[in-house]
């Protein structure tokens, strides 16, 4: 399985509509050789979940910016522990506090990425972490 | 081999396992022969319904509609939705499932997104694989959303029972373009935003593209769709469910799954024989020699394919 793109779900979860940080990081993804499912605006982390599972992703990918993320993404790490599927890469990014990055990471999301990262701050971090 | 334990779970219904098995026929080609060796025997049951057309013509918004009217009915239903790979980077966006939110979490749906990875004419080339796992996981309809195409893509036919080729109003002159190529693969037409300034016109300028054509003793419907309403759905359902007894009464399912097989054996005996061709010629520096040759105008590429075919058809 040398080859094989990796694979990453771009998902929005939450209420703001607010998608133009998930495209550019989906179109960077893209232009960097990796298979980027998007979902499209206000998911749920039940939909999330689904998507990964069926999309059999390496990577989700999560950017809010609603300020719900203390709620939100710790709750799709839970639901795709319940799955058995805790061993994708989850991924945040949007206006998030520092104060709020620990707390996130603790609950299992691997990197919080906030405004300024430059996309290649995201490609590296993915293909180091990816499980290959 | 873990394999025989992955199939026991694809055969009940686990969709982890229907993921990965997918996952693997994609991405491995010694793996996807073992898997399609042992599933092959569990499939054939399921109705393969084809959905192409040209870009933005709302075929993912019509799967979607579709396959809730399916469920309506009590059916389960797979989805392989398929985007294009950029040539360039071997990246892709896949945004199919964008339209398709409600289906994400109904337990009786399986959406899968794949890119086309190279593969032209209009699927990717692990399709067939997925479309196999998909029937052996269970599911009663599996739809096949092409990428959009324009004149020449029509692998769908080799792949589903029942194509609906999906045409939107204001094509207008294009459909005189398109008329040899996709035009024919249609057993049904969908002309969808029939909301839309032209929709009659755009029906009856196919019909008489249709009528045109050589007299078969099936003539397709063509279904006026608002896909993004919902309006006209169900009729076109009930159309894609009348073409399978067709199919069926008059013994041209039969006919036209041995035609795809037959395609695709042939398919994989060329790959196969590609393969061990390329790898001994390169393993021999023939090739790269060769192509000096023929880039110095000693040989001709026909003289050399000759000669490459000569040196291995008495080993093969």
């Amino acid at each position: 399985m040398s080859n094989r793109p990796i694979r990453v779900l771009v998902a929005k979860p939450g209420l703001d509509g607010h998608d133009r940080g998930a495209k550019v990081i989906a179109r960077a993804l893209r232009d960097a050789g990796m298979e980027v499912i998007y979902t499209g605006l206000r998911q749920t982390p039940e939909q999330i979940v689904a998507a990964a599972i069926q999309e059999d992703v390496d990577v989700v990918a999560m950017s809010i910016l609603s300020g719900a993320h203390n709620h939100l993404l710790p709750r799709v790490v839970e639901l795709l522990k319940q799955e058995g599927a805790d061993d994708m890469l989850v991924i945040g990014g949007g206006v998030i506090p520092d104060e709020d990055i620990p707390g996130l990471k603790a609950a299992g999301i691997k990197e919080i990425f906030t405004p300024g990262t430059p996309t290649t701050a995201v490609i590296d971090f993915i293909n180091e972490n990816v499980k290959k | 081999m873990l394999i025989l334990e992955y199939i026991e779970k694809l055969l009940n219904g686990d969709k982890r396992t229907c993921a990965r098995l997918i996952s693997i026929v994609e991405n491995d080609e010694e793996e996807a022969k073992n898997i399609i060796k042992n599933i092959y025997k569990y499939t054939g049951k399921a109705h393969v319904i084809g959905i192409t057309g040209p870009p933005g013509g709302g075929k993912s918004t019509l799967t979607d509609k579709l396959a809730k009217e399916l469920r309506n009915r009590g059916k389960t239903v797979g989805i392989i939705a398929i985007d294009p790979t950029s040539p360039f980077t071997g990246g892709a966006i896949l945004g199919d499932r964008i339209r398709m939110q409600d289906l994400a979490t109904d337990p009786k749906v399986f959406i899968r997104s794949m890119g086309t990875r190279g593969h032209l004419g209009g699927l990717s080339k692990a399709t067939q694989s997925a479309v196999k796992v998909l029937d052996a996981y269970g599911a009663d309809y599996i739809i096949i959303e092409t990428v959009g195409v324009g004149q020449s893509e029509i692998d769908i036919v080799k792949t589903a029972d029942t194509v609906v080729m999906v045409l939107v109003p204001g094509l207008g002159d294009d459909i005189q373009a398109i008329k040899a190529g996709i035009m024919e693969i249609g057993d049904i037409f969908a002309i969808n935003k029939s909301d839309l300034d032209g929709a009659a016109r755009t029906a009856a300028e196919v019909k008489a593209v249709l009528d045109m054509g050589p007299m078969k003793d099936r003539k397709p419907p063509i279904v006026q769709v608002i896909a993004s309403l919902n309006k006209g759905v169900d009729k076109l359902l009930d159309e894609i469910l009348n073409h399978m007894e067709y199919l069926k009464s008059t013994g041209e399912l039969r006919k036209r799954r041995e035609e795809n097989i037959r395609a695709e054996i042939i398919k994989l005996i060329e790959t196969e024989i590609m393969r061990m061709v390329l790898k001994k010629s390169q393993a021999n520096q023939i090739l790269d020699n060769t192509v000096i040759e023929v880039a110095d105008r000693k040989l001709d590429p026909f003289s050399a394919c000759e000669d490459i075919m000569k040196l291995f058809s008495s080993n093969i």
